[in-house]
């Protein structure tokens, strides 16, 4: 909770900058912020604390993704500072993210469907303000546009779920829909399953699972790549945890009328998304067809509904944020110096870049799930999570799909090592943005070596 | 304490090239490569082959996930690791003839590569098996991307996928032995040995198929053999020696420790298609040997059928074939990785692979020609070579498994005599040609590797036993796992 006030208090203060004039320190006030929220939230841990008439509870659960969305927001703004120039508002960007982090961190820790509720709306209505702003660019207003019609039926989708859930529960609480759900013993009325697969719809809305991922794509094109890679990271790690929660404390007892459905999400999830980023040319769209199949390997993790489970999507949700950010870090470095995104401007990025280069490569394996990247063990903790629960036929056609996706991972680092580039000089690369790639290449194969520190947390 | 030295002293160099000067490149990274087959030669001396397995280092990496940091070595981990720390330093040294772009970054690679192979060879946990298994994926892509020949990244990739799939289907079985160990589950050896003999003989057999289609597609067998010749020949020389010296191995090993003692039954009723397989390979591959045009080519698949008679034997399931099996790894290893040098010489001298084009080396240089007989003699298993005491073994073997396979098995040794002693015949004798007129001899760095190594197969042919005697009793007990899961 004090660090759900420090953080509204940072965004807060954010917006005060602009009168007061201290713009020049704001992101060393916001990342000293944010790591003293990372203290603050740690202090809670085994306290379970209930906030609100037990809204919300601050569990293990929701402290180590509170954790871990602060970690990534910290990473994030040291790789993003070119988002927080002078010229474009910084305060109100600044502001804006930290309101949607803080949307964020309630949906970790909701104990109540209306704080749910509130969570998703607080984490998306600065995204889509953010994904917007870039005022000039009209694929920018698009990705705007796209993402608040559609972001908002599918809120109206989660809405009315948590309506008819209501309807025969009598309850927004979690544990009196579980209690609702154990008193019938499992058998729960038409009206909760349309209600439950409603809600489903709304979150796979959100975290761009197929069949409702045709806005991912272009919002995640039309956006600043900074903005794509908060919400490829942040509000994927968000909606899962959310979408975790929901289902393991609720609707566990109902595994029969939801797991074939999920699986069948999870495998047109993880086909469309890899075999469509077989196809494009341009890196940002690639990157976001594979953050679609990442969200299908994620799904594993939401079919195991156990603390095996929670602990793989919370260590998935670490690799792949840690690696996705450092990936579209250099992607942004790159589209400044070279005007626009395709593979073709990785070509012999090893002779004039190596740092980058290799720095890119480790990113991408990691995001392959080549050993020994963090990527990998995460892969490895959902494969064990579904083959736990008797899902064998879904984990032979995730690693099928693993493989086509290796393809066009390796087509990036071919590009880089192999192929001959036109315009040969080296790009201009800042020592600090050198050593934050560096870094976070590091802490993709630390955390795949000692992966024993994460799991078995939760 | 020394198998942890062995697994990481190969890393630390590794790191530390990555920060020398072109110049001192190549020496350090023989030094290293020379300080690690010092450390498996001590290890040799020290070890008791009848003691089990020893120099055990084993304590919990993640506990939750019954994955521990178990690593040891006993007799079939003794020959592979020597084999490894052997033949590295002589890669290295045949790369002395070339000047390669980026030399931290390659012998970096090649050192990182040793790492991974000796871990594979000396992991008792499932896991950490599987991660250096793919570990020694990476350095040997990226080798053959940056420094292979034309086409390479298309060919380099095939290889990689290819690879890949048939890892991650070994990563499927070995998660389901896994979940079926009994109690808090781990995926410590003797528990996945228990865990897969206790199974029923239908689950044995999906466990089988999803843990050998990795071992099938590494060593490689007939019919997942497509990317081989390809990556062997698209390889630069010390790339392709590293896969068919040392890497194919993996294959091999996988099998005897991982594959025969985890999933018995299965094995019994699949071992005898598997054979077939492995004997149409050695036949297919011989015949296509004879047919090439491209010495390397040929000696590319001349390894594959010499590799399906190791599998054939390790299928076998008696003490010769197995036997067989360990010393004809080491024979394999030391022929080919000679064979490869050889031909690389050839091609930096006369700027051709092609058989036809050469000729007459051997009135040019004459003792390069006497190398090569040693090391061609060896490869088709002339009494007195090391080839021979391995396929000798290994027929053997075979023979008491089944006469009728041992027929089409002992091809290999006819039609190996076909396409070595054709080409040799074709490139070393008759005249020398415009392109081999200049022909120079052996120079001092390229006698230092071969010499040695022409050695070995003489020694090894006359006096195996050494070897054989390191083997011996942990045979011996594989073959105890496989009759007391059969029962």
């Amino acid at each position: 909770m004090k660090a759900l006030i420090l953080l509204s208090g940072l965004g807060v203060f954010s917006l005060l900058a602009e009168i007061f004039n201290f713009k020049k320190f704001l992101l060393p006030i916001v990342l000293i912020g944010l790591l003293a929220t990372i203290g603050v939230a740690a202090f809670d841990w085994d306290t379970q604390i209930q906030y609100y008439n037990n809204m919300m509870v601050f569990d293990n659960f929701a402290i180590s993704f509170t954790i871990l969305l602060l970690i990534t927001c910290f990473g994030w703004l040291l790789t993003a500072r070119s988002y927080f120039v002078e010229e474009s508002s910084l305060t109100d960007h600044f502001a804006l993210v930290l309101f949607s982090l803080f949307g964020a961190m309630l949906m970790v820790s909701y104990n109540n469907m209306t704080m749910l509720f509130l969570g998703i709306e607080t984490l998306s209505l600065p995204l889509y303000v953010m994904a917007g702003s870039q005022k000039s660019n009209l694929s920018s207003n698009e990705a705007a546009f796209k993402y608040f019609l559609l972001g908002s039926f599918a809120t109206g989708f989660i809405l009315f779920g948590i309506a008819l859930i209501y309807g025969t529960t009598a309850s927004f609480h979690l544990e009196g829909i579980a209690k609702y759900v154990a008193s019938v013993n499992g058998n729960v009325s038409g009206i909760f399953v349309m209600g439950l697969l409603m809600m489903l719809c709304g979150l796979c809305f959100k975290v761009g699972a197929a069949p409702f991922h045709f806005w991912t794509p272009d919002v995640y094109e039309g956006s600043p790549t900074q903005v794509t890679s908060f919400m490829a990271t942040i509000v994927k790690t968000a909606a899962f945890a959310a979408f975790f929660r929901l289902f393991h404390v609720c609707f566990s007892s109902v595994y029969g009328s939801w797991a074939d459905v999920i699986s069948v999400i999870c495998v047109l999830t993880l086909f469309i998304g890899n075999v469509t980023a077989v196809f494009q040319t341009s890196v940002k769209r690639l990157l976001a067809y594979s953050s679609i199949a990442h969200a299908g390997y994620l799904l594993l993790g939401i079919l195991g509904v156990s603390a095996l489970a929670a602990n793989s999507i919370l260590y998935y949700s670490l690799a792949y944020s840690i690696a996705t950010i450092c990936a579209f870090a250099i992607l942004h470095i790159i589209q400044q110096a070279k005007k626009t995104d395709t593979i073709d401007n990785f070509n012999g990025l090893f002779k004039s870049n190596p740092v980058m280069a290799v720095a890119m490569a480790i990113s991408m394996l990691s995001l392959a799930g080549i050993p020994p990247t963090a990527g990998f063990f995460g892969k490895y903790l959902l494969f064990t999570t579904a083959l736990q629960k008797g899902h064998n036929w879904l984990v032979i056609l995730a690693v099928i799909s693993s493989l086509i996706g290796v393809y066009y991972y390796f087509k990036i680092i071919i590009a880089m090592f192999y192929k001959k580039s036109n315009a040969p000089e080296s790009i201009l690369i800042t020592p600090a943005q050198s050593a934050i790639i560096v870094i976070l290449c590091i802490l993709s194969i630390a955390v795949g070596i000692v992966p024993g520190l994460f799991t078995g947390i939760l | 304490m020394l198998t942890g030295l062995l697994i990481f002293w190969p890393l630390v160099a590794s790191v530390l090239l990555l920060f020398t000067r072109g110049k001192n490149t190549k020496t350090l990274a023989l030094s290293a490569a020379l300080i690690e087959f010092a450390l498996a030669l001590i290890t040799w001396m020290q070890f008791d082959s009848t003691a089990g397995t020893q120099h055990v280092i084993d304590f919990w990496w993640i506990k939750s996930m019954g994955i521990s940091f178990h690593v040891g070595i006993d007799g079939i981990s003794m020959v592979l690791v020597l084999l490894t720390a052997l033949l590295v330093p002589f890669i290295i040294g045949t790369t002395f003839n070339h000047s390669y772009e980026k030399p931290s970054l390659f012998y970096s690679l090649i050192l990182l590569m040793e790492m991974a192979l000796i871990g594979v060879f000396v992991s008792f946990d499932g896991f950490l098996f599987y991660i250096f298994w793919e570990l020694a994926l990476i350095p040997i892509y990226f080798i053959c991307l940056m420094w292979g020949g034309e086409n390479r990244a298309r060919i380099t990739f095939k290889f990689f996928v290819y690879t890949l799939a048939g890892s991650l289907f070994m990563l499927v079985g070995f998660i389901l032995l896994y979940l079926h160990t009994p109690g808090a589950h781990s995926f410590n050896l003797t528990e996945l040995y228990k865990a897969g003999q206790a199974m029923n003989e239908q689950t044995q057999s999906i466990v089988f198929w999803l843990i050998f289609v990795a071992f099938a597609v590494k060593m490689p067998i007939f019919p997942l053999h497509t990317w081989q010749p390809d990556t062997y020949t698209v390889s630069p020389a010390a790339g392709t020696m590293l896969l068919s010296g040392i890497m194919l191995k993996m294959g091999i090993y996988g099998i005897l420790r991982w594959l025969l003692p985890v999933v018995p039954e299965a094995v019994a009723e699949w071992s005898n298609l598997v054979m077939i397989l492995s004997i149409i390979g050695i036949v297919y591959a011989s015949c296509i040997a004879i047919i090439q045009k491209d010495y390397k080519r040929l000696i590319a698949y001349s390894s594959i059928a010499h590799v399906g008679l190791i599998a054939a034997g390790c299928f076998a399931g008696n003490m010769q074939s197995l036997q067989g099996a360990m010393i004809q790894m080491v024979s394999h290893g030391i022929n080919v990785v000679a064979l490869f040098f050889i031909i690389d010489i050839i091609e930096s001298r006369t700027g051709t692979r092609e058989i036809a084009k050469l000729g007459g080396i051997r009135l040019v240089a004459p003792v390069l020609a006497t190398v090569f007989t040693i090391v061609m003699l060896g490869s088709v298993a002339l009494p007195g070579t090391n080839g021979f005491v391995g396929e000798f073994l290994l027929l053997t073997g075979l023979n008491n498994y089944s006469h009728t396979m041992v027929i089409f098995a002992g091809l290999t040794v006819i039609l190996g005599v076909v396409y070595m002693f054709r080409s040799f015949q074709t490139s070393m004798l008759n005249e020398t040609n415009s392109l081999t007129k200049g022909f120079t001899d052996l120079k001092s760095n390229e006698k230092w590797v071969l010499f040695p190594l022409a050695g070995l197969i003489i020694l090894i042919g006359i006096y195996p036993k050494p070897l054989l005697d390191i083997s011996e009793p942990a045979i011996k007990q594989l073959l105890e796992h496989v009759t007391s899961g059969l029962n």
